[in-house]
């Protein structure tokens, strides 16, 4: 494994950059994201369909690879509709606004470490601030503008009520995600993605602050209005949402940013908490694994990881309810990080300030206190039996305590001539239930 | 804090004083950008207009800070006012209606031109104050060199922030708690908690509660000509079931219908043989959504079910 870089390396690294690399750069990036976007339509119809059992798209290109670019053609090709009542300006403004931060996002990713492009010594990385993480921050803050204006532009009731879900949303959620990631920033003791990444090259976050990744991974599927969490567009209940009255290239732009959205969160969260660039464990004891163009690979991979398992949850999962959805943010979501944040806090203390005995026994003291006082805790009384519901209706239903009667003696017997005694007392049952399943 | 404000307001000056070629290309092109938009947010006669020329105003001020030296201020200032706070606004605003927009009407008298003095003098201060600024007061301890660590500026912040200035900062937060929770508890202040129905009970109250007595519950087999609920339902003497009679429902009152019943009574002869397909009931529109021969046999066979 290559040596640690010290913090602050990869920005004066990428400080002296001439001006044509960073455009190289801001190009690749760019295309990259589209072309994964592409990809990630394709990926997602091809993985929900498996899931469901059929193919999915498999005409156009190998493995229906082409699918999407035939799709966003079309898109392009269709009738700009802007509804009467739209607020012009602002109609127009929305998918750009949305766009942009998603793809101003990916400036600070540290997609892999020192490298020579055309003799040049730069890192694989468009710019390193030292407060990285606060951009990605921040540019998801200016995302919701593009949504929530969307729906409010449209003049249609519908995309207001998804708009205004989105802002509730994303405001909520955005608490849980700063929330966790504190735990990391003190942890690295930077805000520079690449520092936090060369922190992790001991052992990756996701081992040492669980609870914090587990909250990361929650709240940016509700970030970014994924199912289970896509109340913003729930086609259910609002129609398309947010989105409602958008067509043509507008349209296709809002599909973009969610698509690059997701992109981004994955790569934040592989960034944080899954070691960014550097190669998984077996992987990592070959020698040269980190260095050179290698770590593209562990960091998409580990990126592809995170989509997959944002498809796997739109393929599995019903979409939540609105308050069962505002409930886990508020009342478990931010509850349990400022704990956590509060328990990293203070272990970050006690290492500086004693010794790993010490700390042992003063934690063995609290566990005990603790488990004295549960024992304190009188015992819930057993909760009352779920009762049946009363039979209120006028219809002639069956009773719930039906009990089959026993077939006649005169039929048995002439049944049991073709079969045996046991079957033909099951096919009174088996005579009604077998019909539903045909 | 203040001298954190002092601190990072001064950032400009760093190296000597001198702009670099980049810095004031940025400024000349936010400094109008940010300006435009405050005059926007002035003469916008939409509210969310408002709002959004604001926006962009702040997003100026937080890139100018950036270019600043000061990144950490200016990305706070995106994610706190134009992220959070803004949004509220915008929330807020979405919610009184798309189409409310500034009256033109003046209710107080004098006001522009009390407003106009004011403002000019406001300004007045706001120039005085940047210009002893600028001439009298040197900028201290920035660039990436700065800090207890020599960590740079955002170190330096938090280490200001948190050792330096840890109390009144404490003291700041626990302020806006207060607040928050303060308002909160006036928002629901007077409202006493309901305990929220759960689905089954709500369930037994649809079909127990008031509304159990209509509904359409025809059963299969039945012929009736009205299946509205403005309908009553006739006993076999040709009055009305009381049972049938919505006190919900204002279009059944039981005065409206005497002149039908009597009418019905007179065609028909003796009460035993009333028509009950003949009574009208409100509206002849609402004929065919409710089932009469229910509140028919609701009247009769209560007692035996």
């Amino acid at each position: 494994m290559n040596p640690v870089p010290p913090p602050g390396y990869t920005q004066s690294l990428i400080a002296d950059d001439p001006f044509w690399l960073t455009l190289i750069k801001v190009l690749v990036i760019f295309v990259l994201l589209m072309l994964i976007t592409l990809f990630m339509i394709w990926f997602e119809r091809r993985v929900v369909g498996r899931m469901q059992q059929r193919p999915g798209p498999n005409w156009n290109g190998p493995f229906g690879l082409l699918q999407s670019l035939a799709d966003g053609l079309k898109l392009a090709f269709k009738e700009d509709i802007r509804p009467v009542l739209a607020d012009k300006a602002v109609f127009f403004i929305a998918p750009v606004l949305s766009v942009v931060p998603a793809f101003v996002a990916w400036s600070v990713i540290p997609l892999g470490p020192e490298v020579s492009i055309f003799g040049e010594q730069t890192a694989l990385q468009l710019t390193d601030l030292p407060v990285g993480v606060l951009v990605v921050l921040a540019c998801s803050s200016i995302g919701v503008y593009g949504i929530v204006l969307a729906g409010w532009a449209s003049g249609s009731p519908y995309p207001l009520l998804g708009s205004l879900r989105s802002a509730a949303q994303v405001i909520s959620y955005e608490l849980a995600l700063g929330l966790s990631i504190i735990a990391v920033v003190l942890y690295a003791g930077s805000l520079s993605t690449a520092d936090i990444v060369a922190a992790q090259s001991t052992g990756w976050y996701v081992w040492l602050l669980p609870v914090s990744f587990m909250i990361f991974a929650v709240s940016m599927v509700g970030e970014t209005n994924r199912a289970p969490f896509d109340l913003p567009e729930a086609e259910s209940e609002l129609v398309g949402g947010f989105h409602t009255e958008y067509s043509s290239l507008k349209f296709a732009l809002f599909f973009l940013a969610e698509y690059v959205n997701m992109v981004t969160l994955s790569a934040v969260a592989t960034t944080l908490f899954l070691g960014g660039w550097m190669a998984p464990w077996p992987l990592s004891l070959i020698p040269g694994v980190n260095e050179g163009w290698w770590p593209l690979l562990w960091f998409f991979g580990k990126t592809l990881a995170f989509l997959f398992v944002y498809v796997w949850l739109r393929g599995t999962l019903p979409r939540q309810r609105y308050d069962q959805f505002m409930r886990l943010g508020w009342k478990l979501l931010i509850p349990v990080s400022l704990v956590w944040l509060m328990l990293v806090a203070t272990l970050r203390v006690l290492r500086t300030e004693l010794t790993t005995g010490q700390i042992l026994v003063v934690g063995g003291i609290a566990l005990v206190i603790l488990v004295g006082a549960a024992l304190l805790i009188p015992d819930q009384a057993p909760p009352e039996e779920d009762k049946e519901p009363p039979v209120i209706t006028d219809y002639p239903v069956p009773p719930l305590d039906l009990a089959v009667p026993e077939t006649p003696k005169r039929r048995r017997r002439a049944v049991a001539g073709k079969r045996d005694d046991q079957q033909a007392t099951e096919t009174v049952g088996a005579g009604t239930s077998g019909e539903g399943d045909r | 804090m203040s001298t954190v404000n002092a601190l990072l307001a001064a950032a400009p000056m760093t190296g000597g004083g001198e702009m670099s070629t980049g810095e004031s290309v940025a400024f000349w092109i936010l400094g109008p950008v940010a300006l435009a938009g405050g005059l926007g947010m002035v003469f916008a006669r939409n509210a969310v207009h408002s709002a959004l020329w604001l926006v962009m105003t702040m997003l100026s001020l937080g890139v100018l800070y950036m270019v600043q030296q000061a990144p950490f201020l200016g990305f706070t200032q995106i994610i706190v006012y134009t992220g959070a706070i803004m949004m509220l606004f915008v929330f807020v605003l979405m919610m009184v209606g798309r189409d409310a927009s500034d009256s033109v009407v003046e209710v107080l008298r004098g006001q522009r031109l009390a407003a106009a003095v004011l403002g000019v003098g406001l300004g007045g201060l706001a120039v005085a104050a940047v210009a002893e600024t600028l001439s009298a007061v040197g900028p201290v301890g920035l660039g990436p060199s700065y800090g207890p660590e020599a960590r740079g500026n955002v170190q330096a912040l938090g280490t200001s922030i948190f050792r330096d200035y840890l109390l009144p900062f404490e003291l700041t937060s626990a302020l806006l708690i207060t607040a928050a929770v303060g308002a909160m508890v006036y928002t629901f202040a007077g409202q006493a908690r309901r305990k929220q129905a759960s689905q089954r009970e709500r369930v037994v109250e649809r079909l127990r509660g008031p509304l159990a007595g209509y509904g359409s519950r025809s059963g299969p087999g039945v012929f009736a000509t009205a299946d509205s609920v403005a309908t009553p339902a006739l006993l076999p003497d040709g009055s009305v079931a009381p049972a049938s009679l919505s006190k919900i429902i204002e279009a059944t009152r039981r005065e409206r219908l005497d002149a039908d019943i009597a009418d019905v009574q007179s065609d028909s002869g003796p009460a035993g043989e009333v028509d009950a397909r003949a009574l009208r009931g409100g509206d002849d529109s609402d004929v065919g959504a409710g089932s009469t021969h229910d509140r028919l046999s609701e009247g009769d066979s209560e007692g035996a079910r």
